[in-house]
């Protein structure tokens, strides 16, 4: 079943288009890699479809109904949740109540307090801590947690290894397996191209607002996906 | 001589626990949502002339009216912030200063022309006149002391609410950033309402207590308002216990300025306020991020 079809988005910063006629989806289920340079739209495409910036309600599609430009806490409650590039933690919480806020709407699901810090025990260690004392990988995995949290149906995770050192990109890679291996369905965003291909089921690449390149990774070449991320 | 600075000094104490009353709802709207709302102390006069109006048609004691004045207070704030103030979001600091300015004339003149200018009293019984001698020619007043309790009483409340609860970890939340509690599911613009709704029925309770303690007009909310930001502002934005010293600071200056002489306790509460300003302008409890 398709669970997020876009269809047609642009999308405008005044007059600034910053997104061309987007068309993208994600089967339920499913691992799906965005790439692409920066500014090619990235984080632009991800904030549309999470609600903060405004479009058409026939844009985006989820589970088949128009949620195009419905306000974000309306699509949380619908099950799209946004890990927002740069983290995000809010730093006057601790670690657990920045977990706790992520179960604000308290959507029933599998994913629970104790199932996080499961998955992300270094979390556990710390949990009395403020949020934003955390090293920036243990932040990442606070903002994947506390996304976790609202029990998401598609978990929208933007620029997840963007700054951090290998050995903590191997650790959210090993979880992001498993979330998906739960059957949450997620969109992940990376510029870490060779890393996240092996997980994805389908790839789109971004360049200047527009999808460039799409497909499954078995089926795309380096030469391929180097011409679309570049534009050479 | 020293009895007497001493009971100075106590009522001072006791008259603070009425300014951190004014102070907590300000407080609590500036810390959520970033919005000063110049109506707050016309809202207090404003509640406590609907405490005149229940005690007048149902014969109830004041203290008991607040049930019915403080959560109809707190509706009104509900409603004020869903259909007026939440229209001014993201248009920056200045259209709600406005709006609430406007407020507060309407608040002034409804009440003036429904109320006529004379000067009101709120009757509870006896009790604002009696008080608790504790010995050594020292004696407290109980409404007085009742004020400082039930100021006490709902700033521990509040805190509980802030640090224990869903909706108090939501306030804070959205208070470091709104775009991201918004992700997080949080509806800012309900959220908004609820602190608004708070704030109301805090200062509710404080025009009530005011009512009791001296008379009031339908122009003495400005200076109310005026109390309140002292106060906040000495104890340092964001913090609740802040807020609490805040009011006991500015009330402690004013009965020791009036008691140097009757005409100095407002000033002597401004000049410690401005020396605050100078000498430590993040208050005196103010924390960096953290909101006590």
């Amino acid at each position: 079943m398709t669970l997020l079809s876009v269809r047609g988005l642009s999308a405008f910063y005044g007059s600034f288009q910053a997104l061309f006629d987007i068309s993208l989806e994600a089967e339920e289920g499913e691992t799906v890699a965005v790439i692409g340079a920066n500014g090619a739209g990235k984080t632009t495409m991800l904030r549309t479809i999470a609600g903060v910036l405004p479009v058409p309600a026939s844009a985006v599609r989820f589970e088949g109904a128009p949620v195009g430009g419905r306000p974000a806490h309306e699509l949380v409650d619908r099950g799209i949740v946004l890990v927002p590039e740069g983290r995000r933690i809010f730093p006057s919480l601790t670690v657990e109540e920045n977990l706790r806020v992520g179960a604000y709407r308290a959507r029933p699901g599998r994913w629970t307090l104790a199932r996080v810090y499961a998955l992300f025990p270094r979390l556990a260690e710390r949990s009395r801590q403020p949020g934003t004392n955390l090293s920036g990988g243990e932040q990442q995995m606070l903002a994947i947690g506390r996304g976790l949290m609202a029990n998401p149906r598609l978990l929208l995770v933007d620029e997840i290894s963007l700054g951090l050192a290998p050995l903590v990109v191997q650790e959210l890679y090993r979880v992001l397996r498993t979330i998906a291996g739960e059957g949450t369905t997620t969109l992940v965003v990376d510029q870490n191209v060779s890393q996240i291909l092996p997980l994805a089921q389908r790839v789109y690449c971004l360049r200047k607002g527009a999808v460039s390149l799409e497909g499954r990774p078995a089926e795309l070449t380096r030469a391929r996906i180097a011409a679309a991320y570049f534009g050479v | 001589m020293t009895v007497a600075w001493v009971d100075t000094v106590l009522q001072g104490l006791l008259l603070g626990g009425l300014y951190a009353l004014f102070a907590t709802g300000l407080s609590l709207i500036f810390g959520v949502m970033r919005i000063v709302n110049l109506a707050h102390g016309d809202l207090s006069i404003l509640a406590a002339f609907l405490a005149v109006v229940v005690v007048e048609t149902l014969g109830l004691n004041p203290f008991l009216a607040l049930v019915l004045v403080a959560p109809l207070m707190a509706a009104l704030g509900y409603a004020l912030q869903t259909l007026v103030l939440n229209r001014l979001l993201g248009q920056g600091i200045l259209p709600p200063i406005l709006v609430t300015f406007g407020f507060s004339i309407i608040i002034q003149n409804a009440l003036l022309e429904t109320f006529s200018a004379d000067s009101r009293r709120l009757n509870p019984g006896g009790i604002e006149t009696a008080s608790l001698a504790l010995g050594s020619g020292l004696a407290i007043g109980w409404f007085p002391f009742i004020t400082l309790a039930v100021a006490v009483l709902i700033l521990v409340s509040l805190q509980l609410l802030i640090s224990r609860m869903s909706v108090g970890r939501a306030f804070r939340a959205t208070s470091d950033d709104q775009e991201t509690a918004e992700l997080m599911g949080i509806d800012n613009r309900r959220l908004y309402g609820l602190a608004m709704a708070l704030s109301l029925g805090i200062v509710a309770v404080a025009g009530v207590f005011l009512g009791i303690r001296t008379t009031f007009t339908f122009s003495s909310g400005p200076d109310r308002l005026l109390f309140a930001f002292e106060a906040v502002i000495i104890g340092g934005l964001g913090s609740l216990w802040g807020t609490l010293v805040g009011g006991a600071v500015l009330g402690v200056a004013q009965t020791v300025g009036a008691k140097m002489s009757p005409g100095w306790g407002i000033l002597t509460g401004h000049l410690v306020f401005l020396a605050v300003l100078l000498l430590r302008p993040q208050g005196l409890f103010a924390k960096a991020r953290r909101s006590a």
